[in-house]
């Protein structure tokens, strides 16, 4: 298990998810992601995106416009 | 027993996807979802910069239709590879700058690469025949299975009994007589599915999810291309359409000027990469100025209006930063400009 970090932040979404995407696709199961975004939409959305394809989300804030979201990846 | 069929459903987060994937889910095939991010998708973007705006609940509608199939969702970026079919559309642009029936073969064809390399069997589509004046009509649907090189493989589940039998048809691996056959714009047949499969709280039908289909958005993006004497864009220019009052007062330089502090945050993301503008003595907005030239008079011209868009309208002067392109900062006074000095066609 290793841990990453992905710079999201002054992209509109879809772009953090599709980030996200990408990034875990080079990742392995159990691997964690940090990602760091700042459009609120990501919240909402990479969290559904970890739902629907199996990933889980550790931990998910916005400080003050700051959104950090920690991920393990899961799937297949 | 032998594996299940697999499909790609085209996911556009509105009802028809929606339907079409659920109706071949129904018949037990493996469905999984493509969603393709062009730039000028409408979802996400301004409702996610407008302050105003940052309170709502906020949702990417293809991945809650994922979330309702409890499908995989493959969001694809094809900003890049999708210029080429705004600027150059073999079947022409619609009522606006949407080239809709191009738009459609790309994304087919983008779809039967992705099945060719994952092994899938064949697409779905939410198209209804006469549900769009472009790319869905009885004369265009071939053209889009033919053109994208998806030929039988495509499949378009909620009007298939109105078309030749697909290859999915033929095969047996889904059944014609559990198909549709809608057409035209009436939303009704398919928000009678949509309650017979429990759905509720889908996007609005039909709904339009592409800028481009927008008149003032294409008349700004007509503007970009005109005033730089060629038609390229980069994604950064086709977002700074979406934010802000767009004025041109010269054909050499225009501004955008921020509505509200989400937007000013957004602007200020690009000071380092334009001339901009802001009041210092009263609150208000920022303004970004995009131009090939800005002389001393220009610096004057578009103080005033941007004083004019300030809490100091009606001052009779307003102190006003400005930062040139080396990044170098002065401060003025100006008087804010009256609204009958500025003429109608400078606002885009």
């Amino acid at each position: 298990m290793s841990r990453h970090q992905l710079d999201a932040r002054r992209l509109l979404c879809p772009m953090p998810v599709i980030r996200t995407q990408d990034r875990i696709a080079e990742l392995v199961r159990g691997d964690i992601l940090e990602v760091h975004a700042t459009d609120p939409g990501a919240l909402n959305d990479i969290g559904a995106w970890c739902r629907i394809n199996g990933h889980r989300v550790l931990e998910a804030r916005d400080d003050a416009g700051e959104i950090l979201m920690v991920l393990e990846v899961g799937g297949d | 027993m032998s594996a299940p069929r697999k499909a790609l459903a085209l996911i556009s987060g509105g009802l028809d996807s929606l339907l079409a994937a659920r109706v071949v889910q129904e018949q037990g095939i493996h469905v999984e979802g493509v969603n393709f991010y062009t730039g000028f998708c409408v979802e996400g973007h301004t409702h996610a910069i407008r302050k105003q705006d940052r309170a709502k609940p906020k949702r990417n509608n293809a991945l809650w239709v994922a979330e309702q199939l409890g499908i995989k969702l493959h969001i694809v970026d094809i900003v890049d590879e999708y210029k080429d079919i705004v600027l150059n559309p073999k079947h022409g642009y619609g009522a606006n700058m949407n080239p809709c029936l191009d738009c459609k073969i790309f994304m087919v064809h983008k779809a039967q690469e992705w099945i060719d390399k994952h092994g899938f069997d064949f697409i779905i589509t939410g198209e209804v025949i006469g549900q769009r004046p472009m790319s869905q009509r009885k004369d265009t649907m071939p053209v889009v299975a033919d053109e994208s090189g998806a030929g039988d493989r495509l499949l378009r589940p909620l009007c298939a009994r109105n078309l030749p039998e697909t290859l999915p048809e033929r095969e047996g691996w889904v059944d014609r007589d559990r198909l549709y056959d809608f057409s035209g714009r009436g939303r009704k047949p398919q928000m009678a599915l949509a309650a017979q499969f429990g759905f509720e709280d889908y996007a609005a039908p039909a709904g339009g999810c592409c800028f481009l289909t927008d008149e003032n958005y294409s008349h700004k993006l007509a503007d970009l291309w005109q005033a730089r004497g060629e038609r390229r864009y980069e994604l950064d220019d086709i977002m700074l359409l979406k934010v802000g009052r767009h004025l041109r007062p010269r054909p050499y330089f225009k501004m955008i000027i921020s509505r509200e502090e989400g937007e000013s945050r957004f602007l200020e993301g690009y000071r380092r990469q334009f001339r901009h503008l802001r009041t210092i003595s009263h609150m208000g907005p920022l303004a970004l100025i995009d131009g090939s030239r800005f002389d001393e008079a220009d610096v004057a011209l578009a103080a005033r209006l941007l004083a004019r868009f300030s809490q100091g309208r009606t001052a009779p002067e307003v102190e006003v930063e400005y930062v040139d392109e080396t990044g170098m900062a002065r401060t003025f006074n100006v008087a804010p400009m009256s609204p009958a000095e500025i003429p109608k066609d400078w606002y885009l």
